[in-house]
């Protein structure tokens, strides 16, 4: 049992965090009003080896919520990059694809979209409608996607279709295509509560032409190779969710003692001490979840234990990230309405949490499920 | 960053799981009913070394860290708290005290009959007027000669009436408050200690709690454990240490109401299909599961760092803090998915509910709790 973090890990960590507070913190509130991240700042990202899917897991972590404490947006889209993209793509992929992307979207800093969701297709994926037909040497992809996160600015995207119609989910298989390709076009930006730089889009496919050697994995594996990256994604997002939820017990730390009312700081009024006691408590509990499930996956991503600490740690993080947001803006008073203060952002951002890569009624579902085994 | 036990600690789990489930789980609703303190369980502690966990072996303990004994609390919790509550107190709060600031004469006297179970512990600072407010504390020792004159009254003290060695904190210089506040050994015979009444409880029934009754009681000048009006250094150090036991055993609690409303929740049928088919059965258990281990981690983190010699006050504070409102949250949830047979007294989760309310209260209300991790905070 060592809750410490190693001192390579604490090495990423400490990069992260000076990049966070030194390039992102000062820029991060107007340009998620741009509603875009700018591709200098995703070279940056690039540069600090935060790109890809090498990194030991736990240091990746610690890493994220550095990010994630200042703009949830970037780290959003960071994760989507490595654990949704990168990760799939080196762990099922043949040797040629690996040789064509990975360098690609780690040196190159080219950024990697997933698309998997459909307007009536989410944690279902036996609704997926978009269908890949046989058609020589290639195959040829019809369908229209949602909630494509940097779907404008990706050069790679991993898509999910039918292969098999007949057979449901267990139909599906993942392609690696370039956006470039005729046919993939992009169509709506998801106008969104938070995580407004992240670009999540839809993305329309019209007889866009894929060859037979960009398939993921075999075929009909598709759900599998879902199944198999939405663990490293619930942990991401688990730790996007410690990271606002720090931010918010930090910026609120900082309000209370500064904000006088009735002649003293409100940080001695007990109601302010209560908030800021349980933010703080139910922060670490969370942040232990997500390194335990972090800490799992490190040492083995075949382990059985995987599925279950995944899950807690999304479920717990996200909704406790939900609660610090609350507190937080409660403890800034009509200032945290304000845009002019990030909590207003953190606020609408960790709302994300609890949706997105499942919501929390399907982490229960899984939990439950793991449960019963046992 | 390496979050699983080591095999040795598996081995300890199960070991302690085995011997909780075969020979505390039979008799504990019965002593719970009767409010009946588990004597004829005392010896089979003190031969598995749980009545001197973290007690070196040089005084006759079984020497493990605070790990190990956070993991101990939770096994026998989570079939019986009021076992835990009694090993918890005994080890955590007098062995704890006397070892963190006894004499060397003072350990080699006193913990190795502690160890085995000869004697067991008790610690008084509670009064009928002072819980967590230990500056308002009125019992008083004096010195006489060679003697300590200690006069006042405790309340609510855990194996008060049968323990046979207690820690009691008096004040030696009333005007200080806090910082006039002495720890002393009181050994059971001493005259002038008199056990007042046996409390009836809400859980933890089967636990000893009494008040007790200092009438002009002299004890020894050598008595005196820790120095002369800094006994509440020592306090808030062995409360702190204490509240991991807390923790643990709260997470104990929560355990034992997953383990039983999951077995319920497959056995038990309703319109045809089990209840654990039921959205709203799995939602409640997914909950439980997940703030379990959660608290569980909480608990272990600041067992780890109190191994690592590290500060662990605030972590400690959260770990008790939130693991004793899981656990009464999930046995409010085990007796909801037992329906009205939870509520029957024939049912564990019935009894865990009761004891679960004790966690929020005993080494410092949740109040206390949030009071300690906001101040830690506002620094």
């Amino acid at each position: 049992m060592d809750f410490a973090l190693s001192e390579h890990q604490l090495e990423v960590q400490q990069k992260a965090h000076e990049f966070a507070t030194s390039t992102i913190a000062p820029v991060a509130a107007d340009l998620d009003r741009s509603g875009a991240i700018p591709p200098s700042i995703i070279g940056e990202v690039a540069d600090l080896g935060l790109l890809g899917c090498e990194l030991d897991f736990v240091a990746y972590v610690s890493a994220l919520i550095e990010i994630s404490k200042e703009w949830a947006s970037l780290a959003a889209v960071i994760s989507v990059h490595n654990s949704l993209v990168c990760y799939p793509i080196s762990r099922f992929g043949d040797a040629e694809q690996k040789k064509k992307y990975l360098p690609m979207l780690r040196e190159r800093k080219q950024l990697g979209c997933y698309a998997f969701a459909e307007p009536s297709a989410g944690s279902d994926a036996g609704a997926i409608r978009t269908t890949a037909d046989a058609e020589g040497e290639d195959f040829v992809l019809n369908g229209h996607k949602r909630f494509v996160t940097s779907g404008r600015q990706a050069r790679v995207a991993i898509i999910y279709a039918l292969t098999d119609p007949s057979k449901g989910r267990d139909g599906l298989s993942a392609f690696i295509v370039d956006t470039y390709t005729p046919g993939f076009s992009v169509g709506e930006t998801n106008e969104m509560l938070g995580l407004r730089a992240s670009e999540a889009v839809d993305v329309i496919l019209k007889d866009c032409r894929v060859p037979a050697s960009n398939l993921l994995g075999g075929l009909n594996e598709g759900f599998a190779i879902a199944r198999a990256v939405v663990e490293g994604g619930r942990i991401d997002i688990a730790a996007q969710a410690v990271g606002i939820g720090e931010a918010c017990l930090e910026q609120s730390i900082a309000k209370a003692k500064d904000r006088q009312q009735f002649g003293r700081p409100i940080s001695e009024f007990e109601a302010i001490q209560w908030m800021i006691a349980d933010m703080s408590t139910e922060i670490d509990a969370a942040r232990l979840l997500t390194y335990r499930a972090a800490a799992i996956r490190a040492a083995n991503p075949g382990d059985n234990r995987l599925t279950m600490a995944a899950a807690m740690a999304k479920l717990f993080a996200s909704e406790a990230a939900n609660r610090a947001a609350y507190n937080a803006l409660q403890i800034f008073g009509g200032h945290g309405y304000l845009t002019e203060y990030p909590v207003e952002r953190y606020f609408r951002d960790a709302r994300a949490m609890t949706l997105y890569e499942e919501t929390s009624e399907i982490e229960r579902l899984v939990i439950e499920r793991e449960l019963e085994k046992r | 960053m390496h979050l699983d036990l080591s095999e040795e600690q598996q081995l300890l789990k199960q070991a302690i799981r085995e011997f909780a489930v075969g020979e505390i789980a039979p008799g504990a609703a019965e002593r719970d009913e009767h409010a009946r303190f588990p004597s004829e369980l005392i010896p089979k502690l003190a031969e598995q070394g749980l009545l001197g966990i973290m007690v070196p072996e040089a005084y006759g303990g079984a020497g493990y860290d605070a790990l190990s004994n956070a993991i101990i609390l939770e096994e026998l919790a989570r079939v019986d708290a009021a076992v835990a509550l009694l090993v918890g107190s005994h080890n955590s709060l007098c062995s704890g005290h006397i070892l963190l600031a006894g004499t060397e004469e003072q350990k080699r006297r006193y913990l190795p009959p502690l160890a085995r179970g000869e004697k067991l512990g008790a610690w008084g600072l509670t009064e009928p007027g002072s819980g967590s407010d230990a500056g308002a504390m009125r019992t008083r020792a004096e010195l006489d000669g060679n003697e300590w004159v200690i006069r006042g009254d405790k309340q609510f003290i855990t194996q008060g009436s049968t323990a046979g060695t207690y820690v009691i904190m008096a004040s030696t210089n009333p005007t200080q408050g806090t910082r006039g506040i002495s720890a002393f050994i009181v050994e059971r015979e001493t005259p002038g200690l008199v056990v007042g009444k046996l409390e009836k409880k809400l859980g933890v029934r089967a636990s000893d709690t009494a008040a007790l009754h200092f009438d002009d009681m002299r004890v020894p000048k050598g008595n005196l454990l820790g120095r002369v009006n800094e006994g509440f250094k020592d306090v808030l150090a062995v409360l702190t240490a204490a509240r991991i036991g807390m923790a643990a055993i709260a997470v104990g609690i929560a355990q034992g109401a997953l383990d039983e409303a999951l077995n319920y929740a497959k056995r038990r049928r309703q319109f045809g299909k089990p209840i654990l088919e039921y959205e709203a059965i799995q939602w409640m258990l997914a909950d439980m599961a997940t703030e379990s281990e959660a608290a569980r981690l909480m608990a272990w983190h600041a067992a780890a760092l109190r191994d690592a010699g590290e500060p662990y006050l605030r972590i400690a504070s959260q770990a008790k803090l939130y693991s004793s409102e899981v656990a009464v949250r999930s046995t409010s949830k085990a007796i909801q998915i037992h329906g009205g047979y939870g509520y029957l007294k024939d049912s564990p989760v019935e009894r865990f509910y009761r004891d679960a309310k004790l966690c929020e209260i005993g080494e410092g209300t949740s109040e206390v709790q949030r009071m300690v991790i906001a101040r830690e905070l506002f620094r």
